[in-house]
């Protein structure tokens, strides 16, 4: 075991067993699953994801490339998990990842021998040729070779909740910085959200020895989050993420409530999405230790200085028994100081600044040799022996150690300020990007902001809040924090493979190539050899490679610049997205009043947008659909049909210009229409084609009923507020969707006129009180309800509305009376086959590419009146005369079935597009006719009737002969209507 | 991103329909209607656009967007703008 015995911010006295790739471990509450790794002296975590090299824990944080497990099993099994974030709990399993069969022998790792290929812009160049060769060879062995965990496959079995806040301060990231930030802000009053990613505020606090007012740091940060915690005014949001920053000051934050528990309480999601409203935030993400580019500097053993600190500190784990410290800057020599105050034998610490006197000078009393002015070039070992070392007289030294703590530098966290394009400047004192210009509303703050010491971050936060009308307060005494470096981002000659991105696997040597071959931007450099493109985004590696390619263009590193920051700053489980919208609850459902009715009549329901609408209603003894679809509908002819037509759009039109703005919407006129009638109206867009029909009915001088086609209810909506208050402000006309309010059946069929008397008994439903085409308002048991005379299918037929409220008992009242008629309810099924019997255009038709010409309604646009569409529908090519135009289409042989989509040739004619004549649009079998029937869009069409005609359907079977014919196959007289 | 409503305060645009560019005017005669229905310019900087408050108030929007920063400057009912 390398737990230390005393210290760190672990609670000893609860243990927890865990295990992983099957062995069983323990750790303590307050570990995560590296400190835990470590604790049990495991170094080899996982493979890498191209040359499958072993590989170990490189960071302490969420910046993690190397250390990635797959999490629990089964259907919770969550790859890719970054150990360094891991809360530790009881049972908790891991398992590495991308080797086989196991993480200590990777027969993968020959990849490694194959390293050649496998050299920037390997997949454009090795598996070029032969082309056809890429799907089926080239990238199923790319992807078998290459790659990170796997997911489950399962169904996902947590719930994902969805949150939104709003403050007048956000501030992202509680070290010394955002707390202190926090504490000016909080007590002044300002409605304040922390959010934080750790499970403990404090930051780097927990993970150094400094000190503030005397007493260690995490004490403070303890003090400030219990004071935060009780302002009213502010919240304290931990192990939540902020993921990116999106325009309008809103910010996307992932909050794991359950993540580190085996599985979710009884109730409680898994995560929270918040999206929060921020009027300023403070971007106090501190920053991120940068590695040095040497040979073997991705082995086990090779860690972050920082992250040596924070397992010390924090965790009291050793990550070696024998370190050597590798450092260009001050903090480095933090790390060596915390070493030696843990007990740990230090080695040497290698100093590449040719420093006179080093920071930590009392270390040399210690015995520990000291390097300056020199290098490690190479790791000795694939799981470290030890380091090669070029000393500052160009001699070479090899020092055996078990740990290298490595610090190039610290690399601002400015990511997130740059998610909405804000430009990375570069530093030339702190050697490292800074974001001088943040977007609106964001400040830098702290380490983030260039302020990498202690004092200067507390006070940089306290007075980033003051300019915000944050309390001023005695900035705390904060101990030494000496934070000078030098830029070290390559060592020079070495001998081993030296990587700059860890997690894809990114070589010095590929960005040379990539600059030799002329990818000299940093975003061309990251296409070409996926730098910075892994789940870690290049956080630790990537300024390294830019710094590459700048000395290998000749450029200063202003010139050479780095790329933006894309949300989300980690990956975010698509679940989380989702939330409560999946399975059932991915879109609304809608019911119509008479739903409960038409189950208890064992209807099949269809979707019809968000609509449940009933199909058709299977009766015992009916052997499939089409038998009880044809019996609806011969029923429904030759007797009577209840149809539920609720779900149809429907429109309050009022006011006195209402009849004007229906003109102007409909290509036929409805200012004309008689008080008591109703009116079939096409609508179009003001491109000239048709956007909806449906019937208005005028219910007083002011006072319209317009009804649209189910699906574009909405649309149409949209479309009427737009013209009465865009294009025509000055009509005295309103409109609102009454849609819900209504329901409506119709009643149709030759009993339909008797059965509704029934129903309303002092109603005179005779031809002349209520004719074809003409609507009463009356009521129904005390209450409104209207009776529109409309027919859809053909027949003699009704549609009868009352409140929603009363739809169920209505549509019970109107069946019981039926039944003496032998009423069938019908469905969607049977109300399509009676309407292309009719000939009656419907979605098929009205496909956004027909006109009203197309549709036979030439002579319905007015010539009187301005309307939407009515110039561009005068364009020559939806006027030309070979325009496809709706026929009815009946097989030459009756046992033959017309398909909708088949495309339509003369006979004879090969099968190509150059000889497509049109298309079926809608077809049935009609049981009234006995045989198959179509409606199609063919050119020429309402010339050619009596014509034969192939109707070729390649797809689902051979062709059929069919005849052109009038679209109205029943009734064209319109008899029956009119009964 | 939020847009301030004149009719209802400042709204989530989740709550919004976008038509697109509220400069072109629906002509009064028979000429013009090419460009109204098809010819945009493409802006970048601040543009005016329609958006439809469908899951508020049902009002049409005037509303000033920078194309390039996504800034929203503000918001007035089309009803208005279009007097």
């Amino acid at each position: 075991m390398s737990r230390l015995d005393e210290g760190g911010l672990i609670d000893r006295t609860q243990g927890l067993a865990f295990t992983f790739d099957g062995k069983v471990m323990r750790g303590f509450k307050g570990d995560t699953l590296a400190s835990a790794l470590l604790a049990n002296d495991v170094q080899l975590v996982g493979r890498s994801f191209k040359y499958h090299r072993p590989r170990g824990i490189l960071t302490a944080g969420s910046e993690e490339p190397n250390a990635l497990v797959t999490l629990r099993t089964g259907a919770r099994a969550e790859p890719n998990s970054r150990a360094t974030t891991v809360e530790l709990f009881d049972g908790l399993e891991a398992n590495s990842q991308n080797r086989w069969p196991n993480l200590a022998c990777d027969l993968m790792a020959v990849n490694q021998l194959a390293s050649p290929l496998f050299v920037a812009g390997f997949y454009y160049k090795t598996f070029m040729w032969p082309a056809k060769f890429w799907e089926k060879v080239y990238e199923p062995l790319i992807r078998r070779a290459a790659g990170l965990g796997a997911l489950s496959r399962l169904p996902d079995p947590d719930s994902y909740d969805r949150g939104h806040a709003f403050c007048d301060l956000l501030i992202v990231g509680a070290g010394a910085a955002g707390l202190s930030a926090a504490l000016g802000a909080g007590r002044a009053g300002l409605r304040v959200i922390l959010v934080d990613e750790d499970q403990r505020l404090g930051g780097r606090l927990l993970a150094e020895r400094h000190e503030i007012d005397g007493e260690p740091g995490h004490l403070w940060a303890d003090a400030a989050a219990s004071e935060l915690e009780v302002m009213d005014n502010v919240r304290i949001m931990r192990r939540t993420t902020l993921f990116g920053i999106y325009d309008g000051r809103e910010y996307g934050a992932i909050e794991r409530i359950s993540d580190h528990l085996a599985e979710p309480r009884p109730g409680r999601p898994r995560q929270r999405l918040w999206k929060i409203f921020a009027q300023q935030t403070f971007l106090a993400t501190g920053a991120i230790e940068r590695p040095i580019v040497f040979g073997g500097n991705d082995r086990p053993g090779v860690m972050l200085a920082s992250a040596v600190s924070s397992y010390l500190n924090r965790y009291a784990v050793a990550p070696g028994k024998r370190p050597v410290v590798f450092t260009s800057t001050d903090s480095g020599w933090k790390t060596a100081e915390d070493l030696v105050a843990a007990g740990v034998t230090l080695a040497a610490v290698v100093e590449s600044r040719p420093l006179q006197k080093v920071p930590a000078e009392q270390l040399r009393a210690t015995g520990v040799e000291i390097f300056t002015g020199a290098v490690v070039t190479d790791v000795v070992g694939r799981r470290l022996r030890g380091v090669d070392i070029r000393c500052a007289d160009g001699s070479r030294r090899r020092v055996s150690a078990d740990l290298l703590a490595v610090s190039g530098g610290w690399n601002p966290a400015i990511g997130l300020g740059s998610n909405l394009g804000a430009r990375p400047e570069w530093s030339d004192q702190l050697h490292t990007f800074l974001l001088k210009a943040p977007p609106p509303g964001v400040t830098m703050v702290g380490a983030a902001n260039g302020h990498l010491g202690l004092g200067a971050a507390v006070l940089d936060g306290m007075q980033a809040a003051a300019r915000l009308g944050g309390l001023l307060f005695k900035p705390p005494r904060t101990s030494d924090d000496r934070t000078d470096s030098a830029p070290l981002w390559h060592v020079g000659a070495h001998k081993k493979k030296a990587f700059v991105d860890f997690q894809h696997d990114v070589t010095d040597s590929d960005v040379d190539l990539a600059a030799r071959e002329g990818f000299t931007s940093v975003e061309h450099l990251k296409r070409y050899t996926t730098l910075g493109m892994a789940t870690d985004q290049g956080k630790t590696g990537q300024l390294n490679g830019h710094a590459l390619l700048a000395a290998a263009t000749g450029k200063t590193m202003e010139q050479a610049g780095t790329i933006l920051s894309r949300p989300p700053y980690l990956p975010v489980a698509i679940g989380a997205f989702a939330g409560h919208h999946r399975d059932a609850h991915f879109r609304p459902v809608r019911r119509t009043a008479g739903h409960g009715w038409a189950v208890e009549q064992n209807a099949t329901f269809v979707d019809a947008g968000q609509w449940k609408r009933a199909q058709w209603f299977a009766r015992p003894g009916e052997r499939d659909w089409l038998e009880t679809v044809n019996r609806e509908v011969t029923q429904t002819r030759s007797s009577v049909g209840i149809c539920d037509v609720s779900t149809l759009g429907k429109i309050d039109v009022l006011g006195k210009d209402a009849g004007l703005l229906l003109d102007r919407l409909y290509i036929n006129s409805f200012s004309t229409l008689a008080v008591g009638k109703a009116r079939y109206g096409v609508m179009l867009r003001e491109d000239g084609f048709v956007m909806d029909d449906g019937a208005t009915t005028r219910f007083a001088e002011d006072r319209f009923f317009v009804t649209t086609t189910t699906v574009n209810a909405t649309k149409v909506m949209q479309h009427i507020d737009f013209a009465r208050q865009v294009l025509w402000p000055d009509l005295d006309v309103q409109a609102t969707s009454v849609t819900e309010q209504w329901s409506t059946y119709a009643v149709a069929g030759p009993f339909s006129r008797a059965l509704i008397q029934k129903v309303f008994a002092d109603i005179d439903l005779s031809n002349e009180a209520l004719p074809f085409m003409a609507a009463i308002e009356t009521l129904w048991n005390g209450a409104a309800a209207r009776i529109y005379r409309l027919s859809f299918s053909g027949e003699l037929a009704y549609e009868v509305s009352v409140a929603a409220t009363r739809g169920d008992s209505l549509v019970r009242a109107l069946f019981a009376a039926g039944a003496e008629y032998e009423v069938t309810p019908y469905g969607t099924e049977a109300l399509g086959v009676m309407r292309i019997e009719k000939g009656h255009a419907a979605g098929n038709e009205l496909n956004g590419q027909t006109t009203a010409g197309d549709l036979g309604m030439a002579r319905m646009m007015s010539k009187k009146k301005d309307f939407i569409g009515r110039v561009m529908a005068q364009r020559p090519a939806l006027i030309a005369p070979d325009r496809p135009a709706l026929v009815g289409l009946r097989p030459v042989n009756d046992g033959d079935r017309l398909r909708a989509g088949a495309h339509l040739l003369a006979p004879g004619a090969d099968a190509i597009a150059a000889n497509d004549q049109g298309y079926v649009t809608s077809a049935a079998y009609s049981p009234t006719l006995g045989h198959s029937i179509g409606l199609a869009l063919l050119e020429r069409g309402p010339e050619r009737h009596g014509e034969r005609i192939v109707v070729h359907d390649p797809v689902r079977g051979a062709d059929v002969f069919a005849v052109v014919c009038d679209p109205v196959f029943v009734d064209p007289e319109g008899v029956r209507v009119r009964a | 991103m939020r847009i301030p409503c004149p009719f209802c305060g400042d709204r989530d645009s989740h709550e919004f329909v976008y038509r697109g560019d509220a400069e072109p005017r629906r002509p009064n005669d028979d000429t013009g209607f090419y460009d109204y229905v098809y010819l945009r310019s493409n802006v970048a900087g601040p543009m005016q656009e329609h958006w439809y408050h469908a899951q508020g108030c049902r009002n049409w929007l005037v509303v000033t967007r920078d194309t390039c920063t996504h800034e929203i400057a503000g918001a007035v009912l089309a009803r208005e703008a279009a007097r």
